[in-house]
């Protein structure tokens, strides 16, 4: 391994980690802010020009905190809960492909951290891992509202595993791949999978919904029944991970949306774009068409967040387990019907 | 029962057809009005910049006030402390001296007068009990402040700026 594919590597991945992070920084005062707009009302605007200072002023406000952890807990796994749970959020973007191949300083560098061959199936696993974090916390709080939401956040995340791990099943009978990489590129120009996944595209945007616990889905921490949810007992900068990783995660799964069902990177008249701007820059303008398709997603959550009221409990599981699992086996068992028809057995 | 009224209005409870069970529908309404929302003029007061509108009657902050010759009206026969029903009000009495005719209407005025503005529950009770007129809620918001103390105001604060200050 030469020494340049490593500082290829190292800066990459530290201009991607401190990219989602700016993101999802900034996603607390988009979701402020729409939340204003939503209801007719304005929002932040003290802190620096139209409130763009307020992300850092809420950072130096967390950090200022008194930190409390209660005396019953456990003190360890009261630590590893929010360490864990901003942990698996970050790692999640390790295998979105965020551009073609770019020329730069005369070399061809890949804009991905890594494309490993099973790059779905490492999303789901980290995706799963994400709920541990919220589990431990919950639990080692000691307290029966953190358990209560723990509960849920563990029990929710399977059920919408489940539909979600179907509603893939359709979409790789399609690409014949689980690279991420490959999928993208399979969606060259407008090709994209939503125009032949439409059902599993809902399926996977709900379970979504239900994997980052935004509303309508965020039961763990539903404030009216269960105080704070699986947070009660924090305060202070472990308050602010939990917190910051729904948004990283929020930014993760509209860029895991964006790449498998809206073509990731590509764009109509690519080729043409391609050519014009040369590759240095060609490929720069696909990541940028990237991230704002991750951004009307993450508006999309948001707005949604601040339109739908919060299910009830047995109505989620119903919704899980009687809806979205049929449907996915459904769309399963019709996709293959068709690929079978198409290609002549 | 007979109703007396026309007034009662009997809904019928269908079972819900397909589109309604699918909620989709119902989703996407609800979520095209939140976004017609977002074009909305604010509703927003900017307030310390920009003031709501008070209504007429309103009460504010205290004021003492002072009579046409620029004299404290204000002659400290505590009505106003008997009257408050949170106890914010006290003051001291004092005697007028020779030659401060023109500070004080009445031969007896308050040396200190203090209210609580943390106790103060703005009823309106002191301004209905003086005698004298002298003491109206007809100020501004109390502001905010960082210590208990500070909330106690005293007359530098209360007593209306003299005429000669005013007409400058």
């Amino acid at each position: 391994m030469e020494i340049a594919f490593v500082i290829e590597k190292f800066v990459f991945i530290t201009v991607i980690f401190s990219l989602s992070l700016l993101v999802a920084m900034y996603s607390t005062l988009a979701e402020r802010k729409i939340a204003a707009f939503l209801q007719d009302r304005v929002g932040p605007n003290r802190a620096g020009p139209g409130g763009m200072f307020q992300p850092l002023a809420d950072g130096v406000k967390m950090f200022l905190k008194e930190e409390i952890i209660p005396t019953e807990s456990n003190k360890f796994l009261f630590i590893a809960g929010p360490s864990l749970a901003i942990l698996t959020a970050c790692i999640g973007s390790a295998v979105i492909p965020w551009g073609q191949d770019i020329q730069l300083f005369g070399r061809t560098i890949a804009l991905q951290a890594t494309d490993i061959n099973v790059g779905i199936l490492y999303i789901f696993g980290v995706v799963s891992l994400g709920v541990y974090g919220i589990m431990i916390g919950g639990w080692a709080s000691n307290n029966k509202f953190s358990l209560m939401g723990a509960i849920r956040a563990a029990s929710q995340n399977i059920s919408y595993e489940i539909p979600m791990g179907l509603s893939i099943i359709a979409l790789l009978l399609l690409t014949n791949s689980l690279s991420l990489k490959d999928i993208a590129e399979q969606q060259h120009g407008m090709n994209w999978n939503v125009f032949y996944q439409p059902l599993g595209f809902l399926i996977f945007l709900v379970c979504a919904f239900a994997e980052t616990n935004r509303t309508p889905f965020d039961l763990p921490e539903c404030e009216t029944e269960l105080v704070g949810g699986y947070h009660t007992e924090y305060s202070s900068m472990k308050l602010g991970f939990f917190l910051f990783a729904e948004y990283i995660n929020m930014f993760v799964s509209s860029a895991v949306m964006a790449t498998l069902y809206f073509g990731g990177y590509n764009y109509p008249g690519m080729d043409f774009m391609n050519n014009l701007l040369g590759p240095t820059f060609g490929p720069l303008l696909g990541m940028g068409v990237l991230f704002l398709k991750i951004f009307a997603f993450i508006f999309f959550f948001m707005w949604v967040r601040w339109t739908i009221p919060r299910f009830r409990y047995d109505q989620l599981m119903n919704l899980g387990w009687k809806v979205l699992i049929p449907l996915a086996i459904a769309n399963i068992v019709i996709t293959g019907v068709v690929i079978a028809l198409v290609n002549g057995f | 029962m007979e109703a007396l009224s026309n007034r009662k209005k009997v809904l019928e409870q269908k079972p819900m057809n397909f589109w309604e069970r699918m909620y989709l529908p119902a989703i996407f309404k609800g979520m095209a009005i939140t976004f017609r929302h977002m074009f909305k003029p604010k509703e927003t007061v900017f307030y310390p910049e920009v003031e709501r509108e008070f209504s007429e009657n309103w009460r504010g902050m205290h004021s003492l006030k002072r009579d046409e010759e620029g004299r404290e009206r204000c002659t400290a026969c505590g009505l106003c402390a008997l009257s408050c029903p949170a106890e914010a009000i006290t003051m001291v009495a004092a005697e007028r001296k020779k030659g401060e005719e023109a500070l004080y209407r009445e031969e007896k005025y308050a040396a200190t007068y203090e209210i609580n503005m943390l106790r103060c529950i703005f009823c309106g009770l002191c301004e209905e009990a003086c005698p004298k007129e002298a003491i109206y809620l007809d100020g501004p918001i109390v502001p905010a402040d960082y210590l208990r103390k500070d909330f106690i105001y005293g007359k530098d604060k209360l007593v209306e700026k003299p005429l000669t200050e005013l007409t400058k």
